[in-house]
C-alpha cells in the first residue's frame, strides 16, 4: 500500500487512453486506443507480465552462477536435436542468454503496453544554415586570415605546407623494418629457391618429428597408385626453429605419386621421374594452398581452396580452375643406398606468382 | 579430466573383445584339432571355388571372366583380398552403373560369400590381405599423433572433421563418420576408386593405427559448443546465421514495431 | 510527506540524487540545455529502422566478449606442446595462439560461450551492417542531405570486413591459416610492390613469426578504434539530421512522426539491446561455431577439404574460384589477372562505386532536393534493380565460394557448378535487374489503378441490364497516403544543339548524356494520376457504390467476417443446401 502512496505524490497519471506527454495526437494520424488504455485490468496484467520477466531474469542469473560453479567444464550431456553437447556451455548460455533476453523483452513489453503509443510530430529544419550565419562565418574567416597574415606572408605559408607535408615521412620510413631484411636478402631470390638440392633425401611428412628415425623412402615402397606427402630430410635440423620450419613446410613440401610409366604422357624434364614415381610441389601455383587431393586413376590433382586441377601425368599442366601455372615438378633419382633423393632444386619458383617472377 | 576419454562409448572395446574372442576360439580349435591345417586348406580350396562361382555370376560382366578387366571395370589381378572385402562389404560392388564413383550402398552378399570372393581374387596373384585383428587394434595408439597424420594424409579429401569432400567431375571422397576401422584400413591399403594407396611401408601399421584411433575419436566426438551444424565450416555457419538467427532478430524488431492491441 | 510540496523536493530519494547529479554536471557542461532539446526527440518507428541497431548492439557484444577473450588469448606464434584437456591434440606442437584458443574453449569456464558469442555476434554484426545498408539503399535514405553518412557507412562496412578477417585468423588453426595463405597469394599478385608488400606484412617469407601479433593489434586496437570513432560520427549525424521516415498519413518531408526518445525509445532501444544480446548468448549456448579444435594447428603444408572463409569474405573466395586462369608476362614481369581481378580490382570497384553512388544518382537524375521521406523501392525502379543485381551478384559469388559443399550436398560435379556459375555471374545480374525493374513498374501501375479506382474487391455484380461489373473498394487512409506520396521525378530535358541565335551549346554532349541517364532512371516511371483523373475515378466509384448500396444494406444485416483471407463461420454465412433444407424442415 505504501508504494501506491509514494506514487500519489507524483503528478497524477492522466486517465488511460489519453496521451501522457505534452504532445497531442495530430489530427490526420489515425490512432486507436489499446486494450491496456481502456481496460485497467489489462494494464495490471501487463504490469505483472513485465515484472514477471524481470524476476525470471534475476532468477536466471542466480542459476548461471550455480551452473558456473557446479558444472564441470568437460561434462557432456545428450540433448535431443542438439546431440551430445558440452553441459557447461549449454547451461551458461541458456541462463545468461535468458536473463539478458528477458530484461529486453520486459522493457519492450512495458514500452508497448504501458507507455503512451500516440505518435507525435516534430518539425524538421532545413540542414542549410541561415544566410546570416553563413555570412558571419565567412566574415570571421576573412578576419582570421587577415589577422594571421596567412595571405601576406607567402614564405611562411609555403614553408608551413612543406613542413606539414614532410613530417609524416619518419612514420612511414620506420615501417621499413616490418621485415628486417637479412644482408643481401632479396625477396625474388628467396621465393625462387627451396631446400631441395641434388642428393637431398626425401622423407615422409609425419609432423614435428619428420626426418627422424626414418632413413628415407625406397622406390619399391611406393606402389603404383600410391601417394606420399614428403619433405626434405634437412627439415629435421629446423625442428626447434619454428619460423624456419614453417617456412620450409610452406615451400619445400612435395607429394610423391607413382603411376605406370606408360601412363606418363609428359613431364617437365627428361627423366625427372624414377620408374614412374613423380615428385610435384604441394603448394598450389594459384594462391598457395597445400594441395594433395590426388585421384590415382585420373592422375588429377585438385586444390581444395579454389579447385584448380592439375594433370600429373601430363607435366602437371592446369586442366581446370583459376591457376595459371603448371605445378612445378621436382627431378628425383635414387642415391647409393637406394633411397629417393632430389636431383636438383625446382627449376621454377613454387607457389603463387609474383611480379618479378617472369 | 580428459575431455573425451572419460565418456567415450568405446566401440573399440567391442572390436577388441570380438577379436580376442575370435583368437581364443580359433586358437582353441587349432589346439584341439590336429588335422586343422589340412582341413583349413581344403576348406579354403572350396572357398576359392565358391568365390570363383560368385565372381562369374556377379562381377565378371565388368571385370572379365578371368578378372583381367574390361572396358567397364579394372583388372582385379593382384588387388588382394582386402580390396575385395572393402568393395563388397561396404556395398560399393557390384555397382549399379559403371562410373568413377562407387557409392556405398546395401550389401548384397553374406560375410561367407565375401570371404569366398576375397579368397578367389587373392588366389590369382599376391595382393594386400585383409588386415588382421592385431593390425586393427588401435587401443594403444596415440590419438593426437593420428590427428597430425590424418591432417597430412587424409583431411585434404575427407575434410578435417571426416565429413567428406568433393573431387573433380562429380566424384567425391565419402564421409568417414560411419566407416569401420577395417574399412578404413583396407581403403588406405588398397586405394579404392580414385583414392591413392598408402602402403604399409610409407605409412607403417603403427601410423595407420594412430589414424584409426583419431577417426574413431572424430566419430565419437561430442560437440562441446552445442549443435554441430555438421562441422562443415563457415559456409554452413553463415547460412544458419542468415536464416535462423536473422529471422529471430528481424522477428524481434517487427514485434517491437507492431502496435500493441 | 505532503502532496502540496513541489515535485522536486517530494521526489523519490534516488531521483533527488539524480537531480543533484544533473545539476552538478550542468553547472560544468551546460548539459541541461542539451537534455531539454533531446530527451523528447522524436524517432519514427519501423522494423527496418532497427537493422542499424542490430549492427550497433552486436558490435557492443563483440567489444564486450572480445575484451574478455583478450584476458586469456596469447597472440604468439611461439611453439608450445599442448597439454590441456582436449585429448585428440594432447602432446602436439602448436602455436601459443592456438593453444590459448583451445584453453579458452576447453579449460576456462564460460570461455567457449564467450568465444562463440564473439564469433556469432561478429557474423551478425557484418550481416546487420549489410542489411542495414541495403535498407538505406533501397529506400533512398542516402540522398541529400545524408550522403556523408552513407560514405561513413561504406567505410564502416569495409572496416567490419577487416575486423572480421583479422579476427578469423587469430586462432591460428588450419582453416584460418589457409585463409592467410590465400591473402599472401593475393598480396603477392599486386603489381610492382606485391612481392615486397607480402614480405613486410608477414615479417619475412610466409608465414614468418609475426603475422598473428600484427593481426592482433589491428584486430583489437586499430580496427575497432576506427569503427568506434566512425560509429560515433554516424550516430551524431543521424541525430542532427533526424531520422528519415516512410510515407504515411501526416508524414511529410518537413516533419518527423513517431515516438519521443524518453520514455519510449529509451525503453525500446534499450530493450532491443538486451534482446539482441540475449539472442546471441542463447545462440552461443545452443549452436557451435568454428570448432577450431577439429581443424588442428596451422602448418603451411596441411589442408582440409571444404576450405572456406566466413560468409562476408566468402564472395571474394568465390570470385577467386570463378575467375578464368589469366596471367600475362610483360617484359619479364608477371601480372596475375586471375588473382588481381577477383581479389583486388572487383572489390575495389564495388566499394568505390558504393561510396560514390549517392553522388552518381544525384548527378544522373538532377535531383538536388533534400529528402527526408523515404522512397518506396518500386518508385525508383532503376535503383531497386541495381540493388537486386548486387544481391544476386553476391549470392552467386558466395555460392561459388561454397561450390564444393554444393557439389557434395546435391551430388553434382564441381566443374559443372563452377562453369554454370561463371555463366550465371555474367547473365543473372542483368536479368535480375530487368525483372526487378519491370516488377517495380507493374507495381507502379497497380498503385495508379488503386488511386484511380480503389481496390479490386473480387466481388462481381450483375447489373439489372445484364452488365457484369467488379466492385471496387475505396482505399483506406493509410494506403491513400502511402500511394499518393509517390514523388515526381521529371526526366532532365534533352539539350538543344544550339540556341535560337545559333550559338553552339558547349555542354551539349554532357547534357545529352545526363538526359539519357536520367531517362534511363525515371523515363519509364508510371505518372501519378492528376487530381482531375482521381476525381473522375472517385466519381465512378461513387456511381458503383450507389448501385451497390442496396446490396450493402443486405450485407450489413449479417456481417461476414474476413480474417486473413479466410472466412470464419458465422450465423450469417451462406449455408449449404443440406443445412438450408434442414432449417426449412425444422421451421415447418
Amino acid at each position: 500500500m505504501s508504494k501506491r502512496d509514494d506514487a500519489s505524490i507524483l503528478p497524477a497519471n492522466p486517465p488511460h487512453g489519453e496521451p501522457k506527454l505534452g504532445y497531442l495526437p495530430v489530427a490526420d494520424i489515425p490512432h486507436k486506443p489499446r486494450v491496456t488504455d481502456t481496460d485497467p485490468k489489462a494494464a495490471r496484467r501487463a504490469e505483472r507480465q513485465v515484472a514477471g520477466m524481470f524476476i525470471l531474469s534475476m532468477l536466471l542469473v542466480v542459476l548461471f552462477v550455480v551452473a558456473f560453479v557446479t558444472i564441470d567444464v568437460t561434462t557432456v550431456i545428450y540433448v535431443p536435436v542438439l546431440g551430445e553437447v558440452g553441459a557447461s556451455n549449454l547451461a551458461l548460455g541458456l541462463t545468461f542468454g535468458g536473463a539478458v533476453f528477458l530484461i529486453g523483452a520486459g522493457a519492450i513489453q512495458w514500452a508497448k503496453k504501458l507507455m503512451p503509443d500516440v505518435e507525435v510530430v516534430q518539425e524538421r529544419h532545413n540542414m542549410t544554415s541561415p544566410k546570416d550565419d553563413t555570412e558571419e562565418a565567412a566574415a570571421t574567416y576573412e578576419r582570421g586570415k587577415e589577422e594571421s597574415g596567412f595571405a601576406r606572408y607567402p614564405i611562411i605559408r609555403r614553408t608551413l605546407i612543406g613542413a606539414l607535408a614532410l613530417f609524416p615521412i619518419p612514420l612511414i620510413v620506420m615501417l621499413r623494418d616490418l621485415w628486417q631484411t637479412p644482408a643481401g636478402a632479396n625477396p625474388v631470390e628467396i621465393l625462387s629457391s627451396t631446400s631441395w638440392r641434388d642428393g637431398e633425401r626425401i622423407v615422409p611428412d609425419i609432423g614435428h618429428n619428420t626426418g627422424e628415425n626414418v632413413p628415407g623412402i625406397r622406390p619399391e615402397e611406393i606402389p603404383v597408385g600410391g601417394l606420399v606427402s614428403a619433405l626434405p630430410m634437412s627439415i629435421k635440423d629446423l625442428k626447434d626453429d619454428v619460423v624456419a620450419n614453417m617456412r620450409d613446410r610452406g615451400k619445400s613440401a612435395i607429394i610423391l605419386v607413382r603411376m605406370d610409366p606408360e601412363e606418363i604422357r609428359s613431364q617437365q624434364g627428361e627423366g625427372w621421374d624414377y620408374q614412374g614415381i613423380l615428385a610435384y610441389s604441394k603448394i598450389c601455383t594459384h594462391v598457395g594452398c597445400p594441395i594433395a587431393l590426388y585421384e590415382h586413376r585420373t592422375h588429377h590433382l585438385l586444390c581444395p581452396c579454389h579447385q584448380s586441377t592439375f594433370d600429373l601425368a601430363d607435366s602437371g599442366d592446369v586442366i581446370f580452375g583459376p591457376a595459371a601455372r603448371r605445378m612445378p615438378q621436382l627431378p628425383i633419382r635414387v642415391d647409393g643406398e637406394g633411397y629417393l633423393v632430389a636431383a636438383s632444386d625446382f627449376e621454377e619458383p613454387v607457389g603463387p606468382s609474383f611480379w618479378e617472377r617472369g | 579430466m580428459k575431455f573425451l576419454s572419460h565418456r567415450r562409448r568405446k566401440p573399440w572395446v567391442a572390436t577388441a573383445l570380438l577379436a580376442m574372442a575370435l583368437l581364443v576360439v580359433g586358437g582353441g580349435y587349432a589346439a584341439v584339432s590336429s588335422t586343422a591345417p589340412a582341413e583349413a586348406a581344403m576348406g579354403s580350396q572350396t572357398q576359392v571355388e565358391e568365390g570363383k562361382r560368385l565372381f562369374l555370376e556377379g562381377c565378371s560382366s565388368c571385370h572379365g571372366l578371368e578378372a583381367q578387366g574390361s572396358m567397364n571395370g579394372p583388372s582385379l589381378i593382384g588387388v588382394g583380398a582386402a580390396s575385395v572385402h572393402f568393395q563388397v562389404a561396404t556395398g560399393r560392388m557390384p555397382m549399379s552403373a559403371p562410373g568413377a564413383q562407387a557409392p556405398a550402398k546395401e550389401v548384397i552378399y553374406t560375410e561367407d560369400e565375401i570371404a569366398a570372393m576375397s579368397a578367389w581374387v587373392a588366389s590369382l596373384a599376391p595382393g594386400p590381405a585383409i588386415p588382421t585383428a592385431e593390425q586393427l587394434d588401435f587401443a594403444d595408439a596415440d590419438v593426437a599423433e593420428g590427428g597430425v597424420l590424418f591432417r597430412i594424409n587424409c583431411a585434404q579429401c575427407h575434410q578435417a572433421a571426416g565429413g567428406g569432400g568433393a573431387l573433380t567431375d562429380g566424384k567425391y571422397a565419402p564421409s568417414l563418420m560411419n566407416a569401420t576401422p577395417q574399412e578404413i584400413y583396407e581403403a588406405m591399403l588398397t586405394g579404392p576408386q580414385n583414392m591413392p594407396i598408402f602402403s604399409d611401408e610409407t605409412l607403417p601399421v603403427a601410423e595407420k593405427q594412430q589414424i584409426l584411433a583419431y577417426i574413431d575419436a572424430l566419430q565419437q566426438a561430442p560437440s562441446p559448443g552445442g549443435l554441430s551444424l555438421g562441422r562443415l565450416g563457415p559456409v554452413v555457419e553463415g547460412l544458419f546465421m542468415w536464416t535462423a538467427v536473422f529471422a529471430a532478430l528481424i522477428a524481434a524488431a517487427v514485434w517491437i514495431g507492431i502496435k500493441a492491441r | 510527506m505532503s502532496t502540496t510540496t513541489p515535485a522536486n523536493t517530494g521526489a523519490h530519494p534516488v531521483e533527488q540524487v539524480g537531480g543533484q547529479a544533473a545539476t552538478f554536471v550542468d553547472q560544468r557542461l551546460g548539459s541541461n540545455r542539451f537534455l531539454k532539446r533531446n530527451l523528447s526527440k522524436v524517432f519514427p518507428e519501423h522494423w527496418s529502422f532497427m537493422l542499424g541497431e542490430i549492427a550497433l548492439y552486436s558490435f557492443i557484444v563483440v567489444l564486450l566478449t572480445g575484451t574478455y577473450l583478450t584476458l586469456f588469448y596469447k597472440p604468439s606464434m611461439a611453439e608450445v606442446i599442448y597439454n590441456g584437456s582436449y585429448v585428440p591434440l594432447q602432446g602436439i606442437y602448436m602455436s601459443e595462439a592456438y593453444a590459448s584458443t583451445l584453453n579458452i574453449s576447453f579449460d576456462i569456464r564460460g570461455g567457449l560461450l564467450i568465444r562463440q558469442m564473439h564469433h556469432w555476434s561478429a557474423l551478425i554484426f557484418v550481416a546487420a551492417v549489410a542489411v542495414h545498408m541495403f535498407r538505406v539503399f533501397f529506400t533512398g535514405a542516402f540522398r541529400k542531405p545524408r550522403e556523408f553518412n552513407w560514405i561513413v557507412g561504406v567505410a564502416l562496412t569495409t572496416l567490419a570486413l577487416a575486423a572480421g578477417f583479422t579476427g578469423y585468423s587469430l586462432p591460428d588453426d588450419l582453416l584460418s591459416g589457409t585463409g592467410l595463405q590465400i591473402i599472401r597469394g593475393i598480396l603477392q599478385a599486386i603489381p610492382l610492390i606485391g612481392t615486397w608488400l607480402a614480405f613486410f606484412v608477414f615479417g619475412g617469407e610466409y608465414p614468418g613469426g609475426d603475422i598473428i601479433s600484427r593481426l592482433y593489434s589491428a584486430h583489437i586496437l586499430l580496427v575497432p578504434g576506427l569503427i568506434l570513432a566512425l560509429v560515433t560520427v554516424h550516430l551524431i549525424m543521424v541525430w542532427t539530421q533526424k531520422h528519415t521516415q516512410f510515407p504515411g498519413p501526416g508524414r511529410t518531408n518537413n516533419n518527423v512522426v513517431g515516438y519521443s526518445l524518453l520514455p519510449i525509445y529509451m525503453a525500446k532501444a534499450g530493450g532491443f539491446f538486451f534482446i539482441v544480446f540475449g539472442i546471441i548468448a542463447l545462440l552461443s549456448g545452443l549452436v557451435n561455431i568454428n570448432p577450431v579444435w577439429i581443424f588442428g594447428p596451422y602448418t603451411p603444408d596441411q589442408v582440409t577439404a571444404g576450405t572456406q572463409p566466413d560468409w562476408y569474405i566468402g564472395w571474394l573466395d568465390g570470385a577467386l574460384r570463378l575467375m578464368p586462369n589469366l596471367e600475362t608476362v610483360l617484359l619479364g614481369y608477371t601480372i596475375s589477372w586471375n588473382i588481381l581481378i577477383p581479389g583486388v580490382i572487383i572489390p575495389g570497384i564495388l566499394f568505390t562505386g558504393l561510396a560514390l553512388y549517392p553522388f552518381l544518382e544525384a548527378w544522373a537524375t538532377g535531383d538536388k532536393r533534400e529528402h527526408h521521406l523515404l522512397d518506396r523501392p518500386r518508385n525508383a525502379p532503376v535503383r531497386t534493380g541495381i540493388g537486386v543485381m548486387a544481391i544476386v551478384f553476391y549470392g552467386i559469388l558466395w555460392m561459388a565460394g561454397g561450390n564444393d559443399l554444393v557439389a557434395t550436398a546435391f551430388d553434382l560435379s564441381i566443374n559443372a557448378i563452377s562453369r554454370t556459375l561463371q555463366v550465371l555471374l555474367i547473365v543473372a545480374p542483368p536479368l535480375a535487374f530487368i525483372i526487378t525493374k519491370r516488377t517495380c513498374l507493374s507495381l507502379q501501375r497497380r498503385d495508379r489503378d488503386k488511386l484511380l479506382h480503389g481496390y479490386e474487391s473480387g466481388r462481381v455484380l450483375r447489373l439489372p441490364h445484364g452488365e457484369f461489373i467488379e466492385v471496387h473498394q475505396a482505399l483506406n487512409e493509410k494506403e491513400l497516403a502511402v500511394i499518393s506520396s509517390k514523388p515526381d521525378h521529371p526526366v532532365l530535358p534533352a539539350p538543344q544543339k544550339a540556341d535560337i541565335d545559333g550559338v553552339r551549346n558547349p555542354n551539349y554532349r554532357k547534357d545529352m548524356l545526363r538526359h539519357k541517364v536520367s531517362a534511363f532512371f525515371y523515363g519509364d516511371n508510371i505518372p501519378k494520376p492528376s487530381a482531375a483523373e482521381i476525381e473522375a475515378g472517385q466519381h465512378h466509384a461513387e456511381e458503383q457504390a450507389a448501385i451497390e448500396a442496396p446490396l450493402h444494406e443486405y450485407e450489413e444485416r449479417d456481417v461476414i467476417y474476413n480474417a486473413h483471407g479466410g472466412v470464419l463461420h458465422h450465423p450469417g454465412m451462406p449455408k449449404t443446401n443440406a443445412e438450408q433444407a434442414a432449417e426449412q424442415e425444422s421451421r415447418t
